[in-house]
């Protein structure tokens, strides 16, 4: 009979995390920022058909980076659980805060027991009646939840565009400000990313109901900065 | 959270998402209508006209001989581009259409598209068939859908009965105890080419007519200011008749019904004075 060798648990949640953060940093990143009428979420994302940026609910929009599969199905899932409450209690008692604890059960719970972590990062984003009540839940491949106020950026080279974010965002930028913020800090210097790079959404503060609205590709030119 | 394997995902329908959850309510076993009162909720029309169609329904739901709502409402958007509105048992109907709208958004989101309007005609169709074993305990919903078809840039109507078999109509549909009564106003006024404000005149005519012949149909409430809802759904989405147009429409309707009983004698019907041997 073989036996296993003795692996330190530290070693193996390393390990994980090692092979979770690469599989992320294998995709584009995604940034999400607050501005005076609503939430921006801005992904770099070539493809016009498969979506990192969707809706969850009324208020409620969601993005994944990293692997398709994975945070689609989180995804999906995430619709389920609003839906169902919605249908269950009421349509104003879905709230991104729970489902972001959700979210990071789910993660944590697959990153300390299953075979191998998910190789995601996810955004719940909830916009409120005011940007002080907009609420941005950053959850990591490992369910650890953050809670950002004014934007965030998911992705492998996440610190360095946070970075350039940090300089180009300021409190009160319209939506054409917030999405030049956006695609600045996303491109960087060196490059320029055009409008078929850009996957871009809105949770618009002033909705009636469903708050999500796609900025589809034909109309987003108007809005970028001149190149 | 739900999660599911790849072989056994409920997919993009939410009714199925809800009975693999247990959350669907049970069939009841003895016939629920025989031995408590259940609220009812009675006649619906929809008319095509040029821009699309016009759906309307009456205020009145009773339980038995007895008026238990006069506010209710029976016409509901479905998403932007369709709408239903219910007749039957008025819980489960309610519950139908709840669950209807949700299922079109829930596919809507899951799926990133939506559903073609003969999709969400078939889907309501399913419903009301798996409505049946209750319809048999007396809690029976019969529905009519209507959409603007955004392919075919016409407005479309679908009518149903309590076994989900879901017909196309191409002009008008009612449905409801005053169903019969409604139809045939809508029936005589029908052409092709109606505009808006025709439709929604026939609309009012036909569910006037519907109240004046039967009794579970609620007229206009000139007293309370309770008026049929009605909306028209065309390529702008689905649009609500606001209440003052739907008061000054019944108004015009009072007005011509009024003249023509001008000058008319009403006989009495069983009177002594008149009664017997008089030559």
């Amino acid at each position: 009979m073989s036996m296993p060798f003795y692996v330190a648990p530290e070693q193996v949640m390393k390990d994980r995390a090692d092979y979770a953060r690469k599989g992320i940093a294998r995709g584009r990143s995604l940034v999400a920022a607050v501005y005076d009428e609503g939430i921006l979420i801005c992904a770099e994302n070539p493809s016009s058909t498969l979506r990192k940026v969707s809706e969850i609910y009324d208020r409620i929009g969601f993005a994944g980076v990293g692997k398709y599969n994975e945070f689609d199905q989180l995804r999906i899932a995430g619709v389920r659980a609003a839906d169902l409450k919605g249908f269950a209690y009421s349509r104003e008692d879905v709230d991104a805060r729970s489902l972001a604890n959700n979210y990071a059960q789910i993660l944590g719970q697959v990153f300390t027991h299953e075979m191998k972590p998910m190789e995601v990062e996810i955004l719940v984003a909830e916009v409120g009646q005011s940007p002080a009540h907009d609420q941005l839940f950053h959850i990591l491949y490992d369910g650890t939840v953050m809670d950002e106020e004014k934007f965030t950026v998911l992705g492998g080279e996440a610190e360095t565009i946070a970075t350039r974010l940090e300089e180009l965002w300021s409190e009160g930028l319209d939506l054409r400000g917030a999405l030049a913020a956006a695609v600045g800090a996303l491109s960087g210097p060196d490059r320029a990313l055009a409008a078929t790079d850009l996957e871009v959404a809105v949770l618009e503060r002033t909705a009636e109901r469903r708050a999500f609205r796609r900025i589809e590709r034909n109309v987003l030119p108007d809005l970028l900065p001149e190149a | 959270m739900p999660f599911f394997t790849p072989g056994d995902d409920p997919g993009p329908s939410f009714s199925s998402l809800v009975r693999r959850l247990g959350l669907s309510p049970e069939t009841p076993s003895s016939d629920v209508g025989a031995r408590l009162a259940v609220t009812h909720a009675t006649t619906v029309v929809a008319i095509r006209f040029v821009d699309g169609v016009v759906i309307a329904g009456d205020r009145r739901a009773t339980s038995g001989n007895l008026i238990s709502h006069r506010a209710i409402e029976k016409v509901f958007p479905a998403d932007r581009y369709s709408g239903v509105a219910i007749a039957g048992a008025a819980g489960p109907a309610m519950e139908m259409v709840k669950l209807f709208q949700l299922q079109l958004e829930h596919y809507e989101k899951v799926e990133g598209s939506q559903l073609s309007l003969e999709g969400k005609a078939n889907q309501l169709g399913q419903m009301v068939r798996s409505n049946l074993p209750a319809a048999m305990q007396g809690l029976a919903v019969v529905p009519i859908f209507a959409g603007y078809d955004l392919g075919r840039q016409t407005g479309r109507l679908f009518q149903y009965d309590v076994t989900g078999g879901r017909y196309e109509e191409s002009n008008h549909a009612s449905s409801g105890s005053g169903s019969l009564h409604a139809g045939t106003v809508v029936k005589l006024g029908f052409r092709e080419g109606l505009t808006r404000n025709e439709s929604v005149d026939l609309a009012i005519s036909a569910l006037f007519q519907a109240a004046d012949e039967d009794s579970a149909t609620g007229g206009p409430d000139l007293v309370r200011g309770i008026y049929p809802v009605i909306a028209t759904i065309t390529a702008e989405g689905f649009t609500r008749v606001p209440d003052g147009e739907i008061a000054d429409r019944f108004t015009g309707l009072l007005d011509v019904l009024a003249s023509r009983e001008i000058g008319i004698t009403r006989l009495p019907e069983n009177s002594t004075e008149t009664g017997g041997d008089q030559r």
